[in-house]
């Protein structure tokens, strides 16, 4: 064994080397950049901190990460109430279980992108008729149009896309309990509420975290959704963080200071992500 | 026994709530097959006949077929790759994890899990321009590299829950660590060559954000790439647009009906680990 012990350094240093260079690279890269005024093209000069000091002054960016979190937290809580709540249906005795958990899990194949193009045409379209016919006045207008109503219109194309997997993985958290306790706890004369309460919620604690966490993380990063259905408008109402990095960075001639504004952004990112996961497990041991 | 009853108030709520996942989706069909003068009239109804034009004209405006294919060789070339190294990297890792360098490569790719494409968008766009890697053959690339962070920690976690024995027994008759490695540990990986396999194939056909920032050829463009570039053409023309969304995600929806049941535990699989 001893003298095979060359062969794994050859399977593993090549990768290490590229993902060096490929990633790791490019984070040192973005934060050199962070404390320059380079443009993209040129020639740069360091200016030390001024980047950082300028982002936390900056309107645009301070309402871009305004609208982020707002998206974030809403998602991921509706996201979460609604996955669960299917997945206890699909947990179930129910007819046709294993077709409607093939439905229910479609939107996860399906290209963020094209969906997001889909929904936009429901709201121009689709929902102002609805609304006109029922007479709800506040919906006849396209609500992407409208800066203080689109980002609930990313918010229900984000969930309707989101459930799918989370359900899923609810799902797969609640074949792992037993019936016999549930059977049990009916002895015992628990309702079903209080059964949910003390069996069911803290048997699949684990799952509610990867799900937190998971979900959180993703929606904080949103970006696909905001480019197929606002472009970051109306105005800059919809501009998510990772938009304004993209537009900011790409063509609008920011590049240092977007690379600074993406340092706070990971910075944020792992905290929150750190933060989410010592909370929620101290909570499943509590439980 | 009661419990064995078939719980219908649940069934035909469930019913009705899937009606919100299909109810997108039958619009996209149904408009997709309609003229514009048929949409003005009701939204919803099925088309009076189906204008199979709308798609040869999305054909053709979006160059559908070189789209398709770009998107294919993309998939396949990184699904392929991506199994074939990335379960052999983690191998190495798996397998050595009690000295001291193996440990840190094993933290090193799981740790870069919390850094999200958006902070190192704007270096990699620099150096994929830098490295002629603006193309598929890059996206490829960056695919297959940027996976080892997730994959390697799924595939380490597998592979260390297969006994020794089988190894060993290999190396007593005399063959080497790659041999054993193909011949003995790769098949053994199947079910997890499935889930990374399945989850690798949504990502790199869905995947917009890297298509977007690192390729510049029309030509390259893979599918969801080329329904963003062609949306300002689409806005007048609902039908059009909506028959080439529909061709866009056809082909995975197809793999998704064919291999369902294998689809979704591979996913959960991914995740639960």
């Amino acid at each position: 064994m001893v003298k095979q012990s060359k062969v794994y350094y050859w399977m593993a240093l090549p990768a290490f080397l590229i993902f060096f260079i490929f990633h790791t690279v490019p984070v040192f890269q973005g934060m050199m950049y962070s404390f320059t005024n380079y443009k993209g093209y040129g020639d740069f000069n360091f200016v030390g901190l001024k980047n950082y000091i300028n982002l936390f002054q900056d309107q645009r960016i301070l309402a871009s990460y305004g609208f982020t979190f707002k998206f974030a937290i809403v998602s991921t809580i509706l996201v979460n109430i609604i996955s669960l709540a299917i997945a206890m249906g699909l947990n179930a005795k129910i007819k046709f279980r294993n077709t409607l958990r093939a439905v229910f899990f479609v939107p996860n194949i399906l290209s963020v992108l094209i969906v997001g193009f889909i929904f936009n045409y429901l709201f121009a379209f689709f929902i102002p008729q609805i609304a006109e016919k029922l007479g709800i006045t506040s919906l006849t207008q396209n609500i992407l149009g409208n800066p203080d109503l689109a980002w609930v219109g990313i918010v229900i194309v984000a969930v309707w896309q989101a459930v799918a997997f989370n359900t899923i993985l609810y799902l797969a958290g609640l074949q792992t309990i037993p019936t016999e306790l549930y059977e049990a706890a009916n002895l015992d004369g628990a309702g079903k509420w209080k059964s949910f309460i003390h069996i069911t919620f803290p048997l699949i604690a684990s799952f509610f975290t990867i799900n937190m966490v998971l979900a959180m993380k993703n929606f904080l990063m949103v970006f696909d959704h905001i480019i197929a259905m606002t472009g970051g408008g109306p105005g800059q109402s919809t501009e998510a963080i990772s938009v304004l990095i993209y537009k900011g960075g790409f063509s609008g001639g920011e590049f240092a200071y977007q690379a600074a504004n993406s340092v706070i952004y990971f910075i944020l990112i792992v905290v929150i992500s750190v933060l989410q996961i010592k909370f929620l497990q101290k909570r499943e041991v509590d439980m | 026994m009661e419990s064995k009853k078939v719980n219908w108030p649940i069934t035909i709520l469930l019913i009705i709530c899937s009606l919100v996942i299909l109810f997108p989706l039958y619009l996209t069909i149904v408009t997709a097959f309609k003229s514009p003068d048929e949409m003005s009239k009701s939204l919803l109804s099925l088309p009076n006949k189906l204008r199979w034009e709308n798609f040869t004209e999305a054909i053709h405006l979006t160059n559908f077929f070189q789209a398709f294919k770009n998107s294919f060789i993309v998939t396949i070339f990184t699904v392929v790759f991506t199994l074939l190294t990335n379960s052999m990297v983690a191998y190495a890792i798996a397998r050595n994890m009690h000295r001291r360098l193996f440990k840190f490569l094993y933290y090193y790719f799981v740790s870069a899990m919390f850094v999200p494409f958006p902070i190192i968008m704007l270096p990699v766009i620099k150096q994929t321009s830098l490295f002629g890697l603006n193309n598929m053959t890059g996206l490829i690339f960056l695919y297959i590299v940027y996976g080892l962070a997730f994959n390697i920690f799924i595939y380490v976690g597998y592979i260390r829950s297969i006994p020794q024995s089988l190894e060993e027994a290999a190396y007593v008759d005399g063959a080497s660590t790659w041999t054993v490695f193909w011949k003995v540990i790769f098949p053994l990986l199947s079910p997890i060559n499935a889930t990374v396999g399945i989850l690798t194939c949504l990502w790199a056909w869905n995947d917009f954000m890297l298509p977007l920032v690192i390729l510049s050829d029309r030509d390259s463009m893979t599918l969801p790439l080329v329904q963003y570039v062609f949306q300002s053409q689409f806005t007048t023309n609902y039908n059009l647009a909506f028959a080439s969304y529909l061709m866009a995600l056809s082909p995975m929806v197809l793999v998704y009906i064919i291999a369902q049941k294998w689809i979704i535990s591979g996913v959960t699989k991914g995740a639960v680990k």
